[in-house]
């Protein structure tokens, strides 16, 4: 990665449960104080919270430039509704929604549902690809310039630019078209945390953002060459993949931390890499591994929403300003123009320009 | 009176040739409309659904306004840009499942303070179901009860909480739904968000009077609407609930002018413009089930009888229509009775194609100065033949304005409509209770 790669920057705006969108409507303000290219949501069917979704459409008008990514899962819920309200997210914030595809592997799960037993991870994560995939092709259904309005012809649309997508897959098929026309962005921005073995194959193949948990650069970066390389066997350009190290930070209330650095495995980020420190030294840390190639950026999820988030942006983010490393605004509207993503030509309408 | 919003959408109502049509996508329109209804202090803001676009021949019908976003994204965006207005989304019971959308309905709820609704329908044609996981699914018989359960599965759900602020387990086994766990949503400020339903048929009616705190019809004239008022009316008390909790809202359509000479003159206009040449086609299609594209609009009615089992249009919503053998046995309903009518009024007034779809397929519509229409609708509502209005705009998205602006003025004045919000939640407009808790 040439030194001048831009850095990119994304937090999460989740922690213990709130119920009013107040709340995540000031955190997500602060985030784009910070210029950071997007906001995320967790959101699981198995502990208290908001349909992470529905608040961020809430944000969406309180917020101006910010991205916007949800976490939506894949295992029960309709691949044509979760198309249709991602696409719906991205028309409400006028190109700035993406989604965090998440599965859910627990038997407390399946039973809230009622409609099949929990699976394996892998079958899961095969079954999420899936739905990325019957997704962007629904994206695509319609072609950018379906909607003619030809009052001489009386044609509201022409038709021959709406297309089925027919796609089976081995759990679920979609004939399509969709209902919710291209969204502004093309397709919305799709993250995959390509962490957990079962899940890297759909990252490499459908994510626009990665997310990697490291405790080091040279783990971080090997785990970069590994995405780029299973992308590019997709027939993938892999500069259009951007890899985040995902990093849970406790910003503690001192300027710096007697001992800063990486931990492995406290108890709060099972399996993922835990920083804590102040937020001068956190930008040592993302300066020191942008610069060496590790990674494109950094997902930050701040221990304590409030408190944290504060931090890193006026900290951490404010430094790495300072020294030129990181964007003082937003150049764009959207957020693949924050992510430096082009807007992806339509499948259809380039099978279209060959016949 | 109570009055609600519907965002014009997907149908031949909406007059897109119209150079002030806008788009029916942007956000900018579903915040201009909304604004607007909440400025005119209405109760709600109503989006209908359609999960897959009509088609004909297997050709998608490129005549109507399509595309819609999906609606509770939608409308949690609008709950940033409103402070009163309800929110009402109409949402399938048939192709989602209840703690999915129990959550999402009550996560609405939260997020609006309290002004959150659901209409719940029911369509599940097979072609409908070519989109989703279960594939075709649910004959006619299964939708209502399945819908019924959904609602009373929801209602579970949203009381799955203790008063203070912690999951309490719930179990439910059905005959449509085995589920069991903890909702991950406290109880939502109206308790649970208002329920509406569309259906007309007796099992649709059943439902509404067992379970629904609105009903949205099609009956918008006076006489039949006073029929359908009583009989749903009447069905309530066999569940032990009162008259007024229910409210009876027909969807109708209006035109203003300054005159009402002037305002039947643009209704004709309008008419002409929603009924094209091509759509008049494609509305006899829908009866005959044939391909009538050779005949001429301005020219007769065919003379052949239509194909009851046709499956030429889909996707379009049949309001009330029995099943394709029933309808060939019902003396109104069949296609081959509904095209005798049309042909017997084609030749009694001597009207063409075109003409005798404008004739046939208006709905109720007040048509008039302002103050003819808000008589009309005073009347109504005195006549027992609704307890208010779903109003749906011919334009998107100002097809509100001058209503909001020259009618609701005059039933302000005539004290039949409020003139400010006097509670925060959209059950606090339509004057209904809060649902007891059942902890
Ligand atoms: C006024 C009205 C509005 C309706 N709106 C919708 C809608 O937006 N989406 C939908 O799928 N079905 C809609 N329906 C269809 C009903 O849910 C139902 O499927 C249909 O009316 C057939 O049921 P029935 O035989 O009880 O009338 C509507 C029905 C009525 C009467």
């Amino acid at each position: 990665m040439p030194a001048t790669a831009p850095l990119h920057l994304a937090a999460e705006i989740g922690g213990p449960p709130r119920y009013d969108p107040g709340h995540y409507i000031g955190l997500a303000r602060l985030a784009e104080h910070g210029a950071l290219d997007f906001v995320t949501l967790g959101d699981s069917f198995a502990r208290p919270g908001l349909d992470a979704l529905a608040v961020l459409s809430r944000v969406a008008p309180a917020t101006g430039r910010i991205g916007l990514v949800p976490t939506v899962t894949t295992t029960h819920t309709e691949p044509f509704h979760v198309s249709s309200a991602v696409a719906t997210l991205d028309w409400v914030s006028r190109g700035r929604a993406g989604w965090n595809i998440d599965v859910s592997t627990t038997g407390a799960e399946a039973r809230l549902f009622g409609r099949r037993p929990a699976a394996p991870a892998d079958e899961l994560w095969r079954e999420a690809g899936e739905s990325a995939d019957v997704g962007a092709r629904l994206w695509d259904s319609w072609e950018d310039d379906a909607e003619i309005r030809d009052v001489a012809t009386g044609r509201f649309i022409d038709r021959d630019k709406l297309h089925h997508v027919d796609f089976e897959g081995a759990s679920f098929s979609v004939r399509g078209p969709a209902i919710v026309p291209r969204p502004p962005q093309g397709h919305p921005v799709t993250v995959v945390d390509g962490t957990s073995g079962p899940a890297r194959e759909t990252a490499a193949r459908h994510g626009d953002v990665v997310l990697v948990r490291a405790t080091a650069p040279e783990q971080a970066a090997a785990a970069r060459a590994d995405l780029r390389r299973r992308a590019a066997a997709h027939g993938r350009d892999p500069d259009t993949l951007r890899v985040l190290v995902a990093l849970t930070v406790d910003l503690g209330d001192a300027e710096t931390a007697p001992e800063p650095g990486l931990e492995s495995g406290p108890p709060l980020a099972a399996g993922g890499s835990y920083y804590r420190g102040g937020p001068v030294d956190l930008a040592e840390l993302i300066a020191r591994w942008h610069r060496g190639g590790a990674a494109d950026g950094f997902h930050l999820t701040p221990i304590t929403p409030g408190r944290d988030l504060e931090r890193i942006v006026n900290g951490t983010v404010a430094l790495l300003q300072h020294r030129s490393l990181f964007r003082t605004f937003y150049p764009g509207g959207t957020l693949r123009e924050h992510l430096g993503l082009a807007r992806p030509a339509n499948r259809y309408a380039l099978e279209g320009g060959r016949a | 009176m109570h009055l609600a919003a519907h965002f014009p959408g997907v149908n031949n109502t909406t007059v897109w040739a119209d150079p002030r049509s806008r788009s029916q996508i942007d956000f900018s329109s579903f915040e201009h409309l909304a604004r607007t209804a909440e400025r005119g202090t209405f109760d709600f803001f109503f989006l209908a659904e359609g999960l897959r676009l009509r088609e004909r021949n297997g050709r998608i019908h490129d005549l109507d306004v399509v595309g819609r976003p999906e609606s509770l994204t939608v409308l949690a965006a609008l709950a940033a840009v409103t402070d009163r207005l309800g929110l009402a989304a109409t949402v399938s019971a048939t192709f989602n499942e209840p703690y999915e959308l129990a959550r999402r309905l009550a996560t609405l709820d939260h997020l609006s303070d309290g002004r959150a609704a659901w209409n719940v329908v029911t369509s599940s044609d097979s072609f409908t179901g070519e989109n989703f996981r279960r594939g075709g699914y649910l004959d006619r018989a299964h939708r209502y009860t399945r819908a019924a359960e959904f609602v009373a599965t929801a209602r579970e759900l949203w009381d799955a909480w203790t008063p203070d602020g912690a999951p309490r387990p719930f179990r439910h086994r059905g005959q449509h739904f085995a589920i069991e766990g903890e909702f991950t949503v406290p109880r939502s400020p109206q308790g649970h968000p208002v329920v509406i339903q569309a259906g007309d048929s007796p099992e649709g009616r059943e439902f509404a009077a067992s379970a629904a705190d609105v009903v949205f019809t099609r009956h918008g004239t006076l006489e039949a609407g006073r029929t359908f008022y009583a009989d749903v009316k009447a069905r309530l008390a066999k569940y032990g609930r009162e008259p007024d909790e229910l409210k009876i809202m027909p969807g109708v359509t209006f035109v203003l002018g300054d005159s009402d000479a002037e305002a039947q003159e643009r209704a004709a206009e309008i008419r002409r413009q929603q009924v094209s040449p091509q759509t008049a086609l494609l509305a006899l299609e829908q009866i005959w089930g044939r391909d009538l594209s050779s005949y001429d609009p301005d020219g007769p009615l065919p003379d052949i009888d239509p194909d009851p089992e046709s499956s030429l249009v889909q996707g379009r919503v049949k309001h009330g229509d029995p099943s394709p053998s029933s309808r060939l046995r019902s003396s109104r309903g069949g296609p081959i009775a509904v095209a005798a009518r049309w042909r017997a009024l084609s030749e009694e007034k001597g009207l063409s194609i075109r003409q005798t779809v404008i004739e046939t397929t208006g709905r109720q519509s007040f048509i008039g100065s302002p103050r003819t229409v808000a008589e009309q609708l005073t009347e109504f509502v005195a006549a027992d033949a609704a307890d208010g209005f779903i109003l749906v705009p011919h334009l998107t998205p100002g097809g509100l304005d001058d209503f909001v602006d020259r009618v609701v003025p005059l039933l302000r004045e005539r004290g039949v409509f409020r003139s400010e919000y006097t509670g925060p939640t959209l059950r606090s407009h339509l004057g209904l209770a809060e649902p007891v808790w059942k902890g």
